[in-house]
């Protein structure tokens, strides 16, 4: 305990033991352009927490601060990998290392799968940290050690129970870029599963999806939350998804944080019903 | 019908008359005038007209007969393009034997009896492109089921005929100085040496998908620190070509660090700089590399630290001496072939077992999508400085072979030409396939000593090589990607993203 007094504050494990990711005062610029503007936000432990706003209201923008794609102008980003531990500072890490060490997953907008591999091996890829280790950085792996071809092996079997969760076994020799646009989504949310994150970040997973793939994809995200206890972060613009299962719901508008709070409370909100039906309504 | 008859005509004669303007346009002054200096004084011009109008005559025959293939009249250009191509190479191929018939036979302008064969076999080509394209024409109009079919045999048996391929080529390789003489020997180890570089690069290009256009200057760094650690610190062969690798990749990632940030276009500039910056430092460092005027004397290669000498010096053994039999010059180079061989199939071992691991599947993806590799934790310069180092390394040993070969080095073979075709092999292969790229290499390197006597032909030969596997393959022979793991058990054939379809 004396130990963690004498950190400085922003290192200083978080109050509440839930808490996940605190956003405090995020600010993004583009040159003139303020993309965020002082966003604080709070995502916990076990919950899907939901960013909704208008087009352009700098949802994708808090993602890549998150995820390390941005360096933020100003703000602090802190992930509360285990609680009452030192958090990682996600706004001074490099890019990968987000992935790597603090393990936050994201999936992307416009799907970003290796299209040209197979499905299996998408799901491999995703657990190169792992296997890069096992396979002594190569070393072991050339000469076919057997600690190597175990977790190798352990890599595969964990590919196929997501293959399988997700209703993709069949295909998973074929090339991931020639699978319809569903199974592309869902292959994706698999594939940052398999890097065993704290936090799941997704953009816009409903996009593109018919009423029922939505609904199987609702599914999806409820067992990740339950079954595997990870934080979910969500963008998306299908209400029936982000009304159906967030627990926390964040508005943005023109980069500010209009309004924050559980379902109920947002759809009442009258900020929120300006942002989205305008000024008379 | 004499209506539509008239007007298939009027386009074809519109067609020809097109071809032939254009054709007199580009040959008019580029055949039509050739300079010749007098006495090396001053400069004048021949004129060879009657080599523009054989041009224009054989462009528009050409294409005349191309436009009545396309508007359904097939006959022609099979009929006259097999009596074309069959003349063409018969005289030819009298003309290479030497004899006398090929005085009396009527030819076009020119007198060089491999340019003849050449030209036939372009016939060749453009009678095999037109059943190529009725063909294709054929599978367009079948329906979905007759297609698919259609190509999941000729992939099951393209992926055959490469599986057999490369068993096949080793136990040739490994045979072949039983029957071949020395010459071809020396030729195939200069291939080999190719074979091997080639396999670097494609680990850089065709796994990494990073484009380097100075792939030769890790080759020069091995060539030439095996010359000066040889030369000065008397290490023997083996010990050197340790170095040469370790050199060769040391400079890979020396070079890597401020490179790897520079994506696609601009990556290839700055290695295409890099591998010229090698060459002319070597030009110009006299006191290191004795600058254009190469270094004489290299080491050849030894049996295990026994010298390969005729006359071994006092009190030292040599390797016929020690073997009891009588000296041959041969006995060097047949050594050296299978070193060479067996180190190229140990790079070739390693460089597709790597493929397999989880530093090969990391090249692929970083190939396919930085962004999301970066999103997956996978860290993007390590990935790429491995894929260039070990990618060096390869070029490193492979210049090790060359220095030891000639027992020479200069700066004047690491050029940039040598990077094109190396790079050529690697896309003329498919990249990412081993074999198939080592067969691309063999050809590029082999078919030039076998036509020694067309030298100047060589590129153009090469440039109709490269159009024409754009066009029939423009992913390469392999074509298709085989996945580094299977879960349904490996199928003599890749799915294809239609079957994919139909199974889910």
């Amino acid at each position: 305990m004396t130990a963690t007094k004498a950190l400085p504050p922003e290192l200083r494990p978080a109050p509440d033991p839930d808490e996940l990711l605190c956003v405090d005062h995020l600010t993004m610029r583009f040159g003139g352009l303020v993309a965020i503007d002082s966003v604080s936000m709070v995502a916990k432990r076990k919950q899907i927490t939901a960013i909704i706003g208008p087009n352009g209201a700098g949802k994708t923008t808090v993602f890549n601060c998150i995820t390390g794609f941005y360096k933020p102008t100003m703000g602090r980003v802190a992930l509360y990998s285990t609680p009452g531990e030192v958090p990682f500072l996600l706004e001074r890490m490099d890019g990968f290392r987000i992935g790597q060490q603090a393990r936050v997953a994201r999936t992307f907008q416009n799907i970003r799968l290796f299209g040209g591999m197979s499905v299996l091996e998408n799901l491999m890829v995703a657990q190169h940290n792992k296997l890069m280790h096992a396979s002594g950085f190569t070393v072991l792996g050339l000469v076919g050690a057997k600690s190597f071809r175990r977790a190798e092996a352990e890599a595969k079997d964990r590919a196929v129970d997501w293959l399988k969760r997700i209703n993709l076994i069949r295909v998973a020799d074929s090339p991931a870029g020639s699978l319809p646009y569903g199974d592309q989504r869902r292959l994706e949310i698999a594939r940052a599963m398999c890097t065993d994150p704290v936090l799941l970040c997704l953009d816009e997973p409903a996009a593109g999806l018919n009423p029922r793939e939505s609904a199987e994809l609702n599914n999806l995200l409820k067992s990740l939350r339950d079954e595997f206890g990870i934080g979910v972060l969500l963008i998306e613009h299908d209400m029936s998804v982000v009304m159906g299962i967030s627990d926390h719901i964040v508005v943005l508008e023109y980069g500010r944080k209009i309004s924050d709070g559980d379902p109920a409370k947002v759809r009442n909100d009258p900020a929120v019903i300006r942002a989205y039906l305008g000024e008379d309504a | 019908m004499a209506e539509t008859r008239n007007e298939f005509l009027k386009q074809v004669a519109a067609e020809a008359l097109a071809t032939a303007a254009v054709t007199f346009l580009l040959s008019f002054l580029l055949v039509g005038f050739d300079t010749v200096s007098l006495q090396g004084q001053a400069l004048t011009f021949n004129t060879r007209f009657d080599a523009v109008a054989w041009a224009v005559a054989l462009v528009t025959a050409g294409r005349v007969l191309m436009a009545l293939d396309r508007h359904g009249l097939h006959w022609p250009i099979l009929v006259f393009g097999s009596i074309f191509a069959a003349y063409f190479i018969f005289a030819g191929v009298c003309g290479v034997l030497g004899y006398p018939a090929y005085d009396n036979l009527p030819k076009p302008h020119f007198d060089q009896p491999m340019a003849l064969v050449i030209f036939g076999i372009a016939a060749v080509i453009i009678v095999g492109l037109s059943l190529a394209g009725r063909r294709t024409r054929q599978i367009h109009a079948m329906s979905s089921e007759q297609r698919k079919a259609i190509e999941a045999t000729s992939a099951s048996r393209g992926y055959l005929f490469l599986k057999y391929l490369g068993p096949t080529l080793i136990v040739f390789a490994l045979a072949l100085p039983l029957f071949a003489n020395q010459k071809w020997v020396d030729a195939l180890v200069v291939a080999l040496t190719f074979v091997a570089l080639a396999w670097g690069l494609n680990i850089v290009v065709g796994l990494a998908g990073l484009l380097d256009l100075g792939y030769v200057a890790f080759y020069a760094v091995g060539a030439y620190t095996y010359t000066k650690m040889s030369m000065y610190f008397h290490l023997d062969f083996w010990e050197t070509l340790g170095f040469a690798g370790i050199f060769a990749a040391i400079f890979g990632i020396v070079l890597g660090f401020p490179v790897l940030r520079l994506r696609g276009d601009y990556l290839a500039i700055v290695t295409l700089g890099f591998g010229e910056m090698i060459r002319v430092t070597m030009l110009n460092w006299v006191d290191f590399s004795n600058g254009p005027a190469g270094i004489n004397n290299v080491p050849y290669i030894d049996f295990f630290g026994i010298p390969f000498k005729r006359k071994p010096e006092e009190g030292t053994e040599s390797f016929h001496t020690l073997l009891g039999i009588d000296y041959s010059t041969g006995q060097r180079l047949y050594f050296m072939y299978y070193v060479v061989l067996v180190l190229s199939l140990i790079i070739c071992f390693v460089a597709v077992r790597m493929r397999k691991l989880p530093i090969g599947r990391a090249w692929e993806a970083l190939r396919e999508d930085e962004i999301a590799c970066r999103a997956l934790g996978i860290n993007p310069t390590n990935t790429k400085l491995t894929a260039f180092a070990i990618g060096a390394s390869f070029a490193g040993l492979s210049g090790a072979f060359f220095a030891t070969r000639l027992g020479f080095v200069s700066p004047d073979p690491f050029n940039f030409e040598l990077s094109a075709m190396v790079l050529a092999a690697v896309v003329l292969g498919g990249a990412g396939s081993q074999v198939t790229v080592a067969l691309a290499a063999l050809v590029l390197t082999i078919v030039p000593i076998v036509m020694l006597d067309l030298v100047h032909y060589r590129m153009l030969v090469f440039g109709v090589v490269m159009v024409l596997a754009m066009l029939w393959r423009p992913q390469g022979i392999a074509g298709h990607r085989r996945p580094t793991i299977w879960l349904h058990g490996k199928k003599n054939q890749p799915l294809t993203a239609s079957e994919g379809e139909a199974l889910a």
